[in-house]
C-alpha cells in the first residue's frame, strides 16, 4: 500500500451535486501530486476530503497505513495553504506559526526553536514580530506555508495557493514552492486550474474533469500522450488544435486534407487533434492556413489563422521567422504527431 | 491650507452639537457648587460657587432612606455591580449563543435565531409580571442575582455578534481545525480576539443599559441595602421635598454629577478599543 491511498472516494452535496465520482489514487511517500482540472470539476473537493474538511459520501481514504475516514481533521496531521492564505489576522507571524504546535503540547523552546528553523528556511524570521496585514502577498504566502512546514504534518495540501499573486511572483513562488518541497521531502498535494503551474510542479499529474480523474501520469506523459480530448484540449498552451474528421480504411479525411495510414482500426467519426508546435513550414504540405494574427512573444511567434473551411488555427513557429498578416502558409505536421479522437466518447483512438 | 467656507459650516454645526450637550452638564456642575438656597432664588449658575466639597460630601455620605442607613456611595457601588454584572454576562451569553447558532449547523438554527429576535419586541417592561414571579419564586429578591439575572439574555447583541461571525471566512476555521483547535479553543483564541472591538462596543452599551434601570429594581428590591442611583434619584427628591421646607436643589445636581461617572468612565477606559478597530482592520 503506498503513502495515501484513495479507493474508490466519492462526495454527493446533499443537494444531489455528484462533485468527486468513485476516484482511487495512490500518492507515493516524498511524491509531489499535482490535481489539475477547470473549476468546479471536483479537485478542491478531493483534497478538502483528503484534509477532512469534507466528509466522504462512500470509499476509504488510507494516510500512512491508517483509514482516516472518520478521523478529526486536527487527528490526521495534514497541512494545508489555502488560496487566501487564511492567516490568523491576530496574532503576529511568529504565534501564527506557533499556534499548531502549541495546540499540540509542545513545549515553549521547542516550538520556538522549530518556528525559527522553519522562518529561516521561508526567510521571514525578520517579520515574526509583525501582524499579517502588514506584509505583502508573497511574505503572506510564505507564512502561510510555514505554518504547514514548522508542523512537519505526514502531507502539505495546497488548494491553489498561487493564484492572489501577480504573475511574476506567481512563477518566482512556483519555484520556491518546488524547491522547497524536495529540500523537505514531505508528500505533497497541489491544486490548481493552471496548467503550466501543473506541469511545472508535478512528479505526477491528475487531470480532473467532472469529478473524474480523466488520466493519471507524469506532466510529459500526458503531454506527449493524452487519453482523451479533454485533456488534450487542457494540457498545453496554446490549445491544441482541433479539426472535425473521417475514418475510412485506415484514411483519415479532414475537409481539405487526408491523412493516409493511421495507426487506428477505429471508423467513423473522430476529432484531429494537432498541437500548434508540432507543425513546420514546408512547400505543398496537408494544411493551408491563411494569416490573420500574429503575436510576437520573442522566442516564439503565435500565428492565428484559417483553414479553408474557416476553422480557427493556431501554428507556434520560432521567433526568427517574419509573418506576415494575411499570409498563405503551408503547414506539415512533423513527425506525424497528431492525435486522433472518438468524437463521440472523446477517447483517443491512434 | 485653505480652509473652505464648508469646512468653517462643518465645523459651526459641530460646535453647536458639543455645546447643547456640554452646557447643560457644566449648568448641572456649577449649579452644585453653590448653596441650595442661592439656586432656588438666583436660578441655576454658570460659575463655580464655594460649596462644592460640602455638597458633595454631604451627598456620598449622608445616611437616608427610610432606616436611615443607605447612601449614596452604596448606591452606586449597588448600580455599578449590577450594571458590570449585566453587561458582562450579555456579551458573555450573546456571543457563545451567537457563535453556537453560526457554526454548529443543527437543524433548528435559523427558527431559534428568529425566537431570541422576537424578544425584542418583548422589552423588560412588558414582561415584568411573569419576570417578577419566576425571580421571586426562586427567592432573589433582595439580591444581586435577582437584579441582574433576568436582565442578561440580550437579542441585540446576539444579533450583532451573529453578523459579525458571519463575516469571518471559513477557512478560518478551517485552517484552525487543522493546526488543532476544538470547537473552545477555535472560539477563545480565534473569534474573542477578532471581536474585541465588537465586544468593547456591546459592553459600553449594555452597561449603559443596566446602569440606567429603573423599574426593574424599583419593584424587585424592598431592602434599601440593594436600592440603585437612578432609584435614588427619586428618593433625594422625595426626601428632600417633605423632610426639609426648601428642595435640596444643590445636593441634587451634585447627585446627578455624580450619578453620571460610572458610565463616562466604562466609556473613557472602553474607547480605545473602540479607535483601534476603526484604525486598523483586522479581517
Amino acid at each position: 500500500m503506498s503513502f495515501l491511498d484513495l479507493k474508490n472516494v466519492t462526495k454527493i452535496y446533499p443537494n444531489g451535486t455528484k462533485a468527486v465520482h468513485e476516484t482511487s489514487l495512490s500518492v507515493d511517500e516524498g511524491e509531489f501530486m499535482v490535481f489539475v482540472g477547470p473549476s468546479g470539476c471536483g479537485k478542491s473537493t478531493l483534497l478538502r476530503m483528503v484534509a477532512g474538511l469534507e466528509d466522504i459520501t462512500e470509499g476509504d481514504i488510507n494516510l500512512d497505513g491508517k483509514l482516516i475516514n472518520e478521523v478529526d481533521p486536527s487527528e490526521r496531521d495534514v497541512a494545508m495553504v489555502f488560496q487566501n492564505y487564511a492567516l490568523y489576522p491576530h496574532m503576529n507571524v511568529y504565534n501564527n506559526l506557533a499556534y499548531g504546535l502549541k495546540n499540540r503540547g509542545i513545549d515553549k523552546e521547542t516550538i520556538e526553536q522549530k518556528v525559527n528553523d522553519a522562518a529561516k528556511l521561508l526567510q521571514i524570521s525578520d517579520y515574526l514580530q509583525r501582524k499579517p496585514s502588514m506584509l505583502s502577498g508573497g511574505q503572506r504566502q510564505r507564512v502561510a506555508m510555514g505554518r504547514a512546514i514548522v508542523r512537519n504534518p505526514k502531507i502539505f495540501l495546497f488548494d491553489e495557493p498561487l493564484s492572489n499573486l501577480d504573475a511574476k511572483l506567481r512563477i518566482q513562488m512556483r519555484l520556491e514552492i518546488k524547491k522547497l518541497q524536495q529540500k523537505v521531502g514531505v508528500t505533497s498535494i497541489f491544486v490548481t486550474h493552471d496548467q503550466v503551474e501543473a506541469m511545472t510542479l508535478a512528479d505526477r499529474l491528475a487531470v480532473i474533469n467532472n469529478g473524474i480523474i480523466e488520466q493519471l501520469g507524469t506532466p510529459i506523459e500526458i503531454y506527449d500522450n493524452p487519453k482523451s480530448l479533454f485533456v488534450a484540449g487542457f494540457i498545453g498552451s496554446p490549445q491544441m488544435n482541433f479539426l472535425d474528421g473521417n475514418i475510412k480504411n485506415k484514411t483519415l479525411s479532414a475537409e481539405g486534407f487526408e491523412i493516409k495510414d493511421i495507426d487506428s482500426d477505429f471508423e467513423g467519426e473522430v476529432k484531429l487533434g494537432i498541437r500548434p508546435e508540432h507543425l513546420s513550414q514546408r512547400e505543398n504540405s496537408l494544411i493551408n492556413l491563411k494569416v490573420d494574427l500574429v503575436e510576437q512573444l520573442g522566442s516564439d511567434n503565435l500565428v492565428y489563422g484559417q483553414l479553408k473551411d474557416k476553422k480557427d488555427f493556431c501554428y507556434r513557429c520560432p521567433g526568427n521567422l517574419t509573418i506576415e498578416k494575411g499570409a498563405d502558409l503551408s503547414l506539415n505536421i512533423e513527425n506525424n504527431k497528431y492525435y486522433i479522437f472518438d468524437k463521440s466518447t472523446g477517447k483517443r483512438v491512434n | 491650507m485653505k480652509i473652505k467656507p464648508l469646512q468653517i459650516i462643518a465645523h459651526i454645526i459641530l460646535i453647536l452639537g458639543v455645546l447643547l450637550m456640554v452646557v447643560p452638564i457644566w449648568i448641572s456642575f456649577a449649579s452644585s457648587s453653590h448653596d441650595s438656597v442661592t439656586i432656588l432664588t438666583e436660578g441655576m449658575k454658570f460659575h463655580i460657587g464655594d460649596q462644592l466639597a460640602r455638597n458633595y460630601n454631604e451627598v456620598l455620605n449622608e445616611k437616608g432612606g427610610w432606616s436611615e442607613e443607605v447612601t449614596a456611595a452604596k448606591m452606586f457601588i449597588n448600580s455599578f455591580i449590577m450594571a458590570l454584572g449585566i453587561a458582562t454576562l450579555k456579551v458573555v451569553i450573546s456571543a457563545m449563543s451567537a457563535y453556537a447558532l453560526v457554526y454548529y449547523r443543527f437543524k433548528l438554527a435559523v427558527p431559534i435565531f428568529w425566537l431570541i429576535f422576537i424578544t425584542l419586541l418583548v422589552p423588560l417592561e412588558v414582561r415584568i409580571f411573569p419576570s417578577y414571579k419566576i425571580v421571586s419564586d426562586l427567592g432573589l429578591t433582595n439580591s444581586y442575582t435577582g437584579l441582574i439575572l433576568p436582565l442578561v439574555a440580550s437579542a441585540t447583541a446576539t444579533f450583532f455578534f451573529r453578523q459579525f461571525y458571519k463575516t469571518i471566512p471559513d477557512e478560518l476555521l478551517e485552517s484552525a481545525k487543522l493546526d488543532g483547535a476544538n470547537a473552545w479553543s477555535f472560539f477563545i483564541d480565534f473569534l474573542v480576539p477578532l471581536s474585541k472591538t465588537m465586544i468593547a462596543a456591546m459592553f459600553i452599551f449594555m452597561f449603559v443599559y443596566g446602569y440606567s434601570q429603573y423599574l426593574w429594581p424599583l419593584i424587585m428590591t424592598t431592602a434599601e441595602e440593594y436600592w440603585t442611583v437612578v432609584m435614588g434619584m427619586k428618593i433625594i427628591y422625595t426626601e428632600s421635598y417633605e423632610g426639609v421646607a426648601l428642595p435640596r436643589t444643590a445636593e441634587r445636581f451634585a447627585y446627578i454629577i455624580l450619578s453620571m461617572i460610572p458610565p463616562v468612565l466604562v466609556v473613557v477606559f472602553l474607547q480605545k478599543w473602540f479607535i483601534k478597530g476603526l484604525i486598523q482592520t483586522e479581517k
